[in-house]
């Protein structure tokens, strides 16, 4: 954010010592400078002047932005996404004598607060941000919303004015403390430095412990400033001092032990596993109580990667546009064993249709989570690993052979479904190139071992859909918010949080013009992302539920895109293009090829649509499989 | 939150049912939580008394489409400890998922629904009646029936406080309302539970 100058600066009255007291003396001079001639007026011009002429008396003893950097090392930070600006300079001022602390320069807040949440999403860490006060904060909230509605933990950073400004609608001045107030899991606003250390040391506590999420902390310019001798405190002063924040971790024995008798009588049983087994780093556990219960393994959007894909157990991703096979396991399940998801609309679409013969048993660590959507016959609140780990020492091992016919049944569902809308010679109608074959190229082709950032829309669902995971946390979506824009800073993130694997982001064209300006992040910073971009010419969801749903009256669906190699060329990435199925493989190639980031164009068929749909308002026995009458 | 193995009145409960064609059976639909009758609920909710506070609660429940009927908000005994009363109205399942969202909030240490429990409960207001000498002396009587007291007095007005619950409060204004009310300030609910038990004491640290 650049800094101009703001209004005049007047000075102050010169009978700065006359009386104060309203109630005692003549009226005041002036009404639209209020107090004016007062203390208190004198600190608001000190502090304006300060904030328009940066001081450069720099002391070296420790500051306010001292105690940020101390914090965020002590924290494991080693990389952090920021952008400048006129208030936050104080703790840039002093990042250059912090060199554990890696900063990235984004080319827009969003696009940090984005990284921060891909870094967090595939470390399992704390993901940090930051940007300046007013525009630089506001442009964090699609990130910070990003992260809430997905439970990723997330410290965001802003600066403020100084304190006597604040509340004047001094120059880049906002009340971001209550824009962020509803869609964090916590914020501060601090105005003195003596509160620093205890303030990061509860947001980061905060941020990862119980159900995850963001957490965001104001700081005032004056709090960077000032000097400060306030000591970090110790994890027990942490919890002492947040006496309201003890997440219950166990589940409940006599609710385990009705959780067990459940299991034991259903004959038509699924386990339901979200992202909530992710953040618990339950994935093993959630393997050995599939397997010793004999249950198979259904997952949602951001469940994708808790069970690998290709164990016997592993039935696939539900909902909205989820598999057919296992919306209608669902629908004929006896017994839904859900951990660590929420049922969210596009998981259970019209909840008085939803699984109408099962009961429900609801592992979750956030007590408002059950009973919030569907009403559940077993309640168990706790972290899902530790509610797995007790759960496996209460159900017997379950022989496969007694669950014979319930096996052959979803197998014999699972071979119709996932024949249906699927193109394995890479050709759609007319030969145009199928979005399906090549995500699942790109899956084969890094063998399944690298880390996906979905963008949102079809290109998301094709994703999760087709290209086989393997691994927990290698894929990474804005599933809650479904932020368009969100894959290619969060794959910048995710590169840097699991250097180890190939990053892929898959972008449609409609979200990769929202943020491709993080390209030049990339560049600059060399962190090596490989972009798909899916060129449709169409906002693809908008085209398909306007075919479908609105009869065809398309509008603002088709998006002129500019020249993809061009544009690659300009910011100095490696770019090629593929339009027909037989180029798909050598262009996932070159761009796994190139030390550093990469970017490929495909072509894809313009009207290819994403099938199953399950519309909005109906029930997940109400799939679209087809459309119109063409094999899609 | 659902009583454990209460059945939403879908499946039977016991043994389990035979499902090997579920489809050719029309399950009854799914209750909805949350689509129960609707009555007064009275939460206590015991908060850190940090700047925002009362913002965070106020916030959650529009965000979360919850109606506050009243709020009210004081001190506690204890140093930093403040006390909400909050009345709304909603069927007892979104009341619950009321209580479990505050809970959410980090500031809160404890959220209480009292509406089942024997409590003293009350309310002030003041209300300022239009009064002349012909009815000032009929206006006065029907303070003191209502066990207020009359507050302040002036040619043409008299301020009366009175305190109940909330329908003994509303009765009263229901019955000056003819003289005609100039000004009328409620405090909202407040409320404490009978006997020796304690809804702070649980959280004093």
């Amino acid at each position: 954010m650049t800094m101009t100058k703001g209004g005049t600066a007047k000075p102050p009255s010169p009978d700065a010592n006359a009386p104060t007291d309203a109630t005692t003396t003549a009226a005041p001079r002036r009404t639209h400078v209020p107090g004016d001639g007062t203390a208190h007026a004198q600190a608001v011009e000190q502090a304006r002047k300060a904030m328009l002429h940066e001081v450069r008396a720099r002391k070296r003893t420790r500051i306010g932005a001292d105690v940020v950097c101390e914090a965020l090392i002590r924290q494991g930070v080693d990389v952090f996404f920021g952008y400048p600006g006129g208030v936050i300079l104080p703790l840039y001022d002093v990042l250059g004598d912090y060199p554990e602390l890696r900063h990235v320069l984004v080319r827009h807040e969003q696009g940090g607060a984005h990284a921060a949440d891909g870094y967090a999403r595939v470390t399992g860490r704390v993901g940090v941000c930051m940007g300046t006060s007013g525009p630089g904060a506001t442009n964090l909230v699609t990130g910070i919303g990003t992260a809430l509605l997905d439970s990723v933990p997330m410290v965001a950073i802003t600066g403020n004015v100084p304190d006597v400004l604040i509340g004047k609608d001094a120059f880049q001045e906002i009340d971001i403390n209550g824009i962020t107030l509803p869609m964090t899991k916590h914020n501060y606003l601090v105005r003195n430095a003596d509160d620093l250390p205890r303030v990061f040391a509860e947001a980061f506590h905060i941020a990862r412990t119980g159900r995850p999420g963001p957490v965001h902390i104001d700081i005032t310019k004056d709090a960077l400033q000032q000097e400060t001798r306030a000591e970090h405190p110790t994890d027990e002063e942490v919890m002492a001092g947040l006496p309201g924040f003890r997440p219950n971790m166990d589940g409940h024995p006599r609710q385990l032990k009705l959780a067990a008798a459940e299991i034991a009588r259903a004959k038509r049983p699924m386990i339901l596993a979200g992202h909530g087994v992710l953040h618990a780093e339950a994935w093993d556990e959630l393997k050995a109580f599939a397997e010793r219960t004999q249950i198979p393994v259904a997952h949602t959007l951001l469940g994708v990667g808790v069970i690998d894909e290709t164990h016997p157990l592993s039935y696939g991703y539900m909902g909205m546009h989820g598999w057919k096979h296992v919306n209608r396991a669902i629908q004929s399940a006896d017994l839904l064993f859900a951990v660590g998801m929420r049922f969210d609309d596009r998981v259970t679409g019209n909840v008085r249709t939803y699984a109408p013969y099962a009961r429900i048993v609801h592992v979750d660590i956030d007590p408002a989570e059950i009973g919030k959507n569907v009403a559940v016959e077993v309640p168990i609140v706790g972290d899902a690993r530790r509610v797995l780990q007790a759960m496996l020492r209460l159900v017997d091992q379950v022989d496969p052979a007694d669950r014979i016919e319930y096996f052959d049944q979803l197998a014999e569902w699972r071979r119709e479904s996932e024949g249906s809308s699927w193109h394995g010679s890479g050709a759609w109608r007319d030969g145009l190139l199928s979005a399906d074959f090549v995500v699942q190229r790109i899956g084969e082709l890094s063998e399944h071992r690298g880390t996906y950032v979905a963008d949102v829309g079809q290109n998301q669902m094709w994703l999760a859909r087709y290209t086989g995971f393997r691994e927990p946390n290698s894929h990474v979506s804005s599933g809650g918010l479904g932020t368009m824009g969100f894959s290619v800073p969060a794959a910048m993130g995710a590169a840097l949080g699991r250097p180890d694997r190939v990053t892929w982001a898959i972008t449609g064209d409609g979200g990769f013009q929202m943020t491709f300006q993080e390209l030049m992040t990339l560049v600059q910073d060399r962190i090596p992302v490989k972009i798909a971009v899916f060129d449709n010419k169409k906002l693809g969801m908008i085209r398909q539920w306007q075919e479908i749903i609105y009869a065809g009256n398309y509008h603002s669906a088709h998006l002129l895109g500019p020249d993809y190699l061009k544009l690659a060329d300009a910011f100095g990435i490696p770019a090629v293009k593929a339009s027909t199925p037989d180029e798909v493989d050598d262009a996932i190639r070159f761009a796994q090829g190139v030390d550093g980031p990469a970017l490929v164009w495909f072509e894809i068929a313009e009207e290819q649509n994403i099938f199953p749909m399950m519309p909005a308002g109906k029930g997940l026995s109400d799939l679209i499989e087809k459309w119109g009458g063409a094999e899609e | 939150m659902t009583a454990e193995g209460a059945n939403n009145g879908r499946v039977p409960a016991g043994p389990t049912p035979a499902h090997t064609a579920p489809a050719h059976t029309a399950p009854p639909p799914r209750a909805l939580p949350g689509g129960g009758e609707h009555r007064r609920h009275t939460l206590v909710a015991i908060v850190l008394d940090k700047p925002g506070v009362l913002n965070r609660v106020a916030s959650l429940m529009r965000a979360r489409n919850f109606n506050i009927d009243s709020l009210a908000v004081s001190h506690t005994d204890q140093p930093d400890v403040s006390r909400m009363t909050i009345t709304l109205h909603g069927d007892d399942v979104a009341v619950e998922q009321a209580t479990k969202q505050l809970y959410r909030l980090i500031d809160v240490l404890k959220v209480q629904d009292v509406t089942a429990d024997p409590t003293v409960e009350h309310e002030l207001a003041l209300v300022k009646v239009r009064a002349t000498d012909s009815n000032r002396a009929e206006i006065l009587k029907i303070v003191e029936l209502a066990r207020g007291r009359v507050v302040d007095v002036s040619a043409e007005s008299v301020i009366a406080e009175v305190t109940g619950v909330e329908s003994e409060v509303d009765q009263f204004v229901a019955l000056v309302r003819p003289f005609g009310i100039k000004e009328l300030v409620r405090t909202g609910t407040v409320v404490m539970a009978r006997g020796a038990q304690s809804i702070e004491e649980a959280i004093r640290r």
